[in-house]
């Protein structure tokens, strides 16, 4: 027994020898022992090893599941127009768990978006973008862009109607640029069409040059961050002053500081740990994002909408007057990004902490506020016309009971001229135009013949569309919708006798 | 060391030429991009309504699949004269949808909407829809096509309503819609 044990020590002893051996070997050749201990050991402020600094490392942790999905989709997806859908297809249904590995991929691309705005407005509230960390702040604008850039070519890559005609709407913003729109459109299509080689440029643009500027990027970023050292937790009153802030903070780190790992790593991984186990959930519960029907463009019944990231973006060009929209779509971008980029050197020193700067506060607020609306909005989009509306959606028996013949007449000329579309009654239908349950306390009945026939603001001009008899009776249906209670409006001067 | 950055400079441009080339390839070929394609017989067509048809884009690429396969809405207005209109909305190339009962092409992304000749009716396109130049040959209907249309610069590539062919559609304001 104890001879069993002694030779079991010296067989441990030999091991654990010959590993230092060969790690000494390789330090000799490398000599990165030293900086990886130095990395490990790198004291951070005590408050810093917090639960609100593990975002960083977790948009890290989701960046690497993308580039392992991603080498794994690749080995199936094929970027030709021709087979991109039918690839898609092999993943999902004939290629084991092809749709578990399509899923988390596509998952993770939404975490991430999630994870680098909220790690983003969680460094904008500490104010940890000021000195001496500006530079740190604009490579994480250019990594922001770089992921939302990932998230626009992963859409088109999935090549369904949605990217089709998501890449049409792309392709119609760019060929807005003034003077160079032409241009630009076949320089990003490679070609006059939505075709083969557009997602080739968008496969290379998705696969090769975007990841290799990320992948840069966050290694100029995760350095910066190993030099400059861990932002301090926000004092109220404590003020960042580029003459003292370097000796108070090699102070702050020296007196009361604690070692990167493991004081703070714990929570990193365990943070990383928590958000993989989230992705993986939601991909083996909620299955991979489409494809939806095929990207055939003579297929026109079809509702294309955005990824969840950029449905705000879908929204708002729905509600710009029209006139706007192009300065706003070249200028806007323009002014968000040169805002970002020159937020930490218009206030690179001062005050911290979110506690005293009620306007950072009030800005994230308004904009996660605006975001938040427009998105909604976007999910059930009341700009478009209920294109069904007219046959599927019939009119509520409470507007046609104890009606006239000529009024019931008027209600199917409603159904049958698409007025319904835009129009709601008790609910039902589009919401592009005012509901009308209540119109004729609203309008006379000259207004309704004026507005049916002329049309006026949004509404298109009926005139053409619509016989005298039609709009007669229209106009007659359309007089008996208003509450039980509240009598039509009246065109005061027909009251009124003529002189004799 | 000046010798080398300066050796280094003039071949680096001389490598630079192809490469930029090659990626601006899609510019060189400008206008040949677009021709004279058939739409059917004009039979197909009945007067007085508006009708969707299909077409193979003039320029397909090795990989362009289906998405070489484009619609567009073919309008006879009477005898020779037709309309045919882009099935890409003016404001952001969405596939718009004619409803002949009222008269209207409608698109389902922003709610774009137009007058049976094309032109504006509502919503946040700036112009009418994208017409295709037309021509009747041989009992054929003849568009020229092979270019997405865009609201941007290729649009003056396309005239927008009213009205192509030559045919005379009289002012199309939203008070006196065209007959």
């Amino acid at each position: 027994m104890r001879k069993r044990r002694a030779v079991r020590t010296l067989w441990k002893g030999l091991a654990v020898r010959l590993i230092a051996r060969i790690g000494e070997w390789l330090d000799r050749r490398l000599q990165l022992a030293g900086a990886i201990q130095e990395m490990a050991a790198h004291p951070i402020p005590r408050r810093s090893a917090s639960w609100w600094y593990v975002f960083g490392s977790a948009a890290l942790t989701v960046f690497g599941v993308q580039i392992v999905t991603g080498i794994l989709l690749t080995l199936v997806y094929v970027p030709s127009a021709a087979e991109a859908w039918s690839s898609l297809q092999a993943l999902n249904h004939d290629i084991a768990l092809g749709w578990f590995i399509r899923a988390m991929h596509g998952w993770a691309s939404n975490f991430m978006v999630a994870i680098v705005l909220i790690h983003m407005v969680q460094v904008f509230l500490f104010g940890a973008f000021k000195y001496p960390r500006e530079l740190t702040w604009v490579i994480g604008v250019i990594l922001l862009l770089m992921t939302l850039g990932m998230a626009f070519t992963g859409q088109v890559l999935r090549f369904d109607q949605d990217a089709y005609w998501g890449l049409g709407i792309g392709t119609s913003i760019a060929s807005r640029t003034p003077g160079v729109g032409s241009e630009l459109v076949k320089v990003m299509l490679g070609g006059p069409i939505i075709g083969g080689a557009a997602l080739s440029r968008f496969f290379a643009l998705h696969v090769f040059v975007i990841p290799g500027l990320l992948i840069s990027g966050v290694g100029l970023h995760l350095l910066m961050v190993l030099k400059l050292g861990v932002s301090e937790w926000p004092m109220p009153g404590r003020l960042v002053r580029k003459a003292t802030y370097d000796s108070r903070y090699h102070e702050l780190t020296h007196t009361d500081g604690v070692p990167f790992v493991p004081v703070a790593a714990w929570k990193d991984a365990f943070f990383s740990a928590a958000i993989l186990a989230a992705i993986v959930l939601c991909a083996a519960y909620f299955g991979p994002f489409g494809p939806t029907g095929e990207p055939d463009p003579t297929i026109i019944q079809t509702v294309p909408k955005p990824d969840f990231f950029f449905l705000w973006l879908y929204a708002l060009l729905a509600l710009l007057p029209p006139q706007m929209e192009t300065p706003a779509l070249l200028i806007g971008p323009v002014i968000v990004i040169g805002a970002l980029i020159a937020l930490p050197f218009l206030a690179g020193e001062g005050e911290r902490s979110w506690r005293r700067r009620p306007i950072a506060v009030l800005s994230i607020l308004l904009i996660a506020i605006s975001l938040r609306t427009f998105t909604s909005l976007a999910g059930h989009s009341p700009w478009s016309p209920e294109m069904n509306a007219w046959s599927g959606e019939p009119i509520p028996d409470k507007f046609l009971r104890g009606r006239t013949a000529l009024e019931r007449q008027g209600a199917a000329v409603f159904q049958e001229k698409q007025c319904h579309n835009c129009h709601a009654l008790d609910h039902g239908g589009g919401e592009r135009g005012p509901a009308l349950d209540t119109v004729a306390a609203r309008l006379t009945q000259d207004q309704l013949i004026r507005q049916v026939l002329q049309g006026r603001g949004n509404m298109p001009a009926y005139g053409n569309s619509l016989n005298p008899a039609e709009t007669t009776a229209l106009v007659a249906f359309l007089q008996t919708l208003h509450e039980p209670g509240r009598p039509p409006a009246q065109d005061a001067s027909r009251a009124v006798e003529r002189p004799r | 060391m000046k010798v080398g950055i300066l050796a280094n400079g003039v071949v680096a441009a001389v490598v630079a030429i192809p490469i930029v080339r090659f990626v601006l390839s899609a510019l060189n070929r400008g206008k040949q991009y677009r021709s004279w394609v058939t739409l059917g017989p004009a039979g197909q067509f009945p007067e007085g309504e508006t009708r969707l048809a299909t077409f193979r884009n003039p320029y397909v690429g090795p990989t362009d699949g289906k998405t070489a396969d484009t619609a567009c809405w073919v309008r006879h207005i009477d005898g020779n004269k037709f309309q045919v209109f882009a099935i890409n909305c003016a404001h952001l190339g969405c596939p718009v949808r004619w409803f002949p009962q009222s008269g209207l092409f409608l698109c389902p992304c922003h709610g774009g909407a137009y007058y049976r000749d094309g032109s504006r009716a509502a919503g946040p396109p700036e112009r009418g829809m994208f017409e295709y130049p037309s021509k009747l040959e041989n009992g054929l209907v003849l568009i020229q096509a092979g270019e997405l249309p865009t609201p941007g610069a290729t649009s003056k590539n396309f005239s927008s309503g009213p009205c192509g062919n030559g045919a005379p559609c009289g002012p199309c304001g939203k008070a006196s819609p065209c007959a």
